[in-house]
């Protein structure tokens, strides 16, 4: 079990969290005895992170950045096993949902995720949300810092800071300490990306004003280079100009996004820096020995030295197609020579993308204590990543997963849809995410079909919240309702990559569920039939522009 | 969120206050989860005086709705897919095509 490499809560986080049970096990019982009214009690219970969906209570678990010992993986299994259906679904912000709560149980289930270190706070309403992060930091090869330390840092000073906790809209912060993104930090209301200046110091490109839902917009730089201690002055600058000027008359107006439009990046930069001249320098300055205590806390697992090739996974990936396929597909360089990262990816053929039964995640905790040092990440693509697993270990590994369903080689292919819950559990929802996308990994389900298509992000998202973060697929689908029919909108060419970020462009008219699989299946070809050698489907569409595919499913050019 | 679709008739939903399940109100003025129990308004007078007689027995519900419904063979069906849903649970078998591996 380790010890080292977590943040573990300290005595000032579990009395918080403790008392925060506390205090809604008072507030239930006063809604059951009818004390409180539903107006009176909704509040409440959203942010201890208690939906009313359509079926039953869902309660929303925060994974700080998607971090996990394999004990607080158990622990969701068993609160999965007891108190809601035998599984739970894991989400595109890296959290878990249980989806058939009773409000009875909330205040004990709250109580058992406290006894792990764990809360459901601040995974509702407008305050700021998980912080989220790279799902392979300090493991990935081209990483400058571990951007954990900085979420977690920003976790302790976002939770239940009372100067935000009403603000004009959510607020979702993400952190990549890596040159590839791998956290979409130009989609998100503040965006961090670590890299270094010519000198050589780590600082910070501060993006603000990005998001997806009913208006998706690009975050913009409103810093270049933030050095690392001043930090905290410069999200509490942005936050307070966002707390004065954002709006709060009109809901679909009211992310730090449309703001950051309307004025404008110069102003809004502007605005943050007279706030930011006041602060800096003042108690939220991080010195060096806060930073370091934290850094501490994740440090790497003690690894032995290992050889950087291992035989036996290359005699296996030479003979076993379908090893070689899980090798090319869901196993990541890792930063240490005789290391990889794995991707568990929770996309079995024709299932419900992030879905996990209690019995497969103890498993999987059972894996990570095996091989991988008792850590398990939750990715924004509704996987789990096992990130120090031994070379030697891979075959040992690929046989465990395959026997849970955890070993179809889709991690970021046409099979690792992503989708969100949609119409079958969620009360915003216009249409159903998962039958679709059950549907689309079926007819997808080929292993080496897959492989030959290569790199291409599906994502589907049953409302225009864009839980699915259908704007950032190569394709993006979008359930609407018509009239009372199902019916989805294909967008092209979104892409959630800093670097490369872009907003997918609709397609055309909204489709049934079935001629949207037979337009996925016709661009798909289309692809492959005009690619050039080294495109991913996501450079062929913006080589050839979106004509030629609206042909392949319009039959014109619309 | 359709769910106010136009129907020939009206039934009246809400949540269970303390596990969330969908409830009906009932024609003995309850609340069941069983919806052959909703009792149905068949005009928009009838609907009007439906919800407010629903919410006047709503202390162990949340937020009660009129659902826009339709006979079908003589028996109602709701409009949207959204209560349909509701009414009828999940649409997709909750375990993997490999159901015997998702234990």
């Amino acid at each position: 079990m380790p010890d080292s490499y977590f943040y573990r809560y300290d005595a000032h986080d579990r009395a918080l969290v403790a008392e925060r049970v506390a205090q809604f096990r008072d507030q239930v019982a006063r809604r059951l005895s009818g004390d409180l009214t539903e107006e009176q009690f909704k509040p409440l219970r959203l942010t201890n992170g208690l939906y009313l969906q359509l079926h039953a209570y869902m309660l929303r678990v925060a994974i700080p950045y998607g971090t996990l010992t394999s004990g607080q993986l158990r622990a969701l299994a068993g609160i999965a096993r007891r108190f809601d259906r035998g599984y739970g679904h894991f989400t595109t912000r890296q959290n878990l949902q249980f989806n058939w709560i009773r409000l009875e149980d909330a205040p004990d289930i709250l109580e058992a995720l406290a006894a792990v270190d764990m809360h459901a706070m601040q995974t509702s309403g407008n305050c700021i949300r998980n912080v989220t992060a790279d799902h392979f930091a300090g493991a990935a090869g081209d990483e400058v810092e571990d951007p954990r330390i900085w979420a977690e840092i920003v976790r302790q000073w976002s939770t239940l800071h009372p100067e935000f906790s009403f603000l004009p809209r959510k607020f979702k912060i993400a952190v990549t300490g890596s040159p590839r993104d791998r956290a979409a930090v130009r989609v998100h209301d503040i965006g961090l990306r670590l890299h270094r200046d010519p000198a050589g110091a780590v600082g910070f490109e501060v993006i603000v004003g990005g998001g997806l839902g009913r208006t998706p917009m690009i975050g913009k730089t409103l810093r270049d280079f933030l050095p690392r201690e001043d930090l905290l002055a410069y999200l509490e600058a942005t936050l307070r100009v966002y707390n004065r000027y954002g709006r709060r008359d009109n809901l679909y107006k009211a992310r730090i996004k449309i703001l950051v439009h309307e004025i404008g990046a110069e102003r809004m930069r502007g605005e943050v820096d007279a706030e930011f001249h006041a602060l800096r320098g003042t108690a939220l300055r991080l010195p060096d020995e806060v930073i370091d205590a934290i850094a501490r806390q994740f440090a790497a697992p003690a690894l032995a030295a290992r050889p950087a090739r291992s035989e036996d996974v290359e005699r296996l990936r030479a003979r076993d197609r379908a090893f070689a396929r899980w090798l090319a597909a869901n196993v990541t360089p890792h930063r240490v020579p005789g290391y990889a990262i794995v991707t568990a990816a929770l996309k079995q053929l024709g299932a419900p993308p992030g879905d996990a039964s209690a019995t497969q995640m103890d498993a999987v905790a059972d894996l990570a204590d095996r091989h991988s040092s008792g850590e398990v990440r939750v990715s924004h693509e509704q996987n789990l990543i096992l990130p120090w697993v031994p070379l030697d270990d891979l075959q040992a590994l690929w046989r465990a997963l395959d026997a849970l369903g955890f070993a179809d080689p889709v991690a970021g292919r046409i099979g690792d849809i992503v989708a969100c819950p949609g119409l079958d559990y969620c009360a915003l929802a216009n249409a159903r995410s998962i039958p679709l996308a059950q549907r689309l990994s079926l007819r997808f389900g080929d292993a080496a079909r897959q492989q030959e298509i290569g790199e291409l992000k599906v994502r589907i998202s049953g409302c225009i919240n864009a839980c699915g973060h259908h704007h950032v697929g190569h394709i993006g689908i979008l359930g609407v309702d018509r009239n009372g029919t199902e019916l989805y909108q294909i967008s092209l060419g979104g892409d959630p990559e800093a670097g490369s970020t872009a907003i997918g462009e609709i397609l055309g008219p909204a489709l049934t569920e079935e001629r949207t699989i037979e337009a996925i299946e016709a661009m798909v070809d289309l692809y492959l039939a005009t690619r050039v050698a080294g495109e991913r489907f996501v450079d062929t569409y913006r080589r050839l522009g979106a004509d030629p595919y609206k042909e392949k499913v319009y039959g014109h050019r619309a | 969120m359709a769910k106010n679709l136009r129907g020939t008739h009206q039934i009246v939903t809400a949540n269970r206050l303390s596990d969330g399940v969908v409830v009906f109100f009932t024609r003995s003025g309850d609340w069941s989860p069983d919806f052959n129990d909703a009792v149905v308004a068949d005009d928009p007078a009838a609907a009007e005086t439906l919800l407010p007689r629903a919410r006047g027995a709503a202390t162990a519900t949340v937020e009660p709705y009129l659902v826009a419904v339709e006979l079908v063979d003589g028996a109602p069906v709701p409009v949207s897919m959204r209560e349909r849903i509701r009414v009828g649970g999940l649409t997709f078998p909750v375990l993997a095509a490999g159901a015997s591996r998702y234990a």
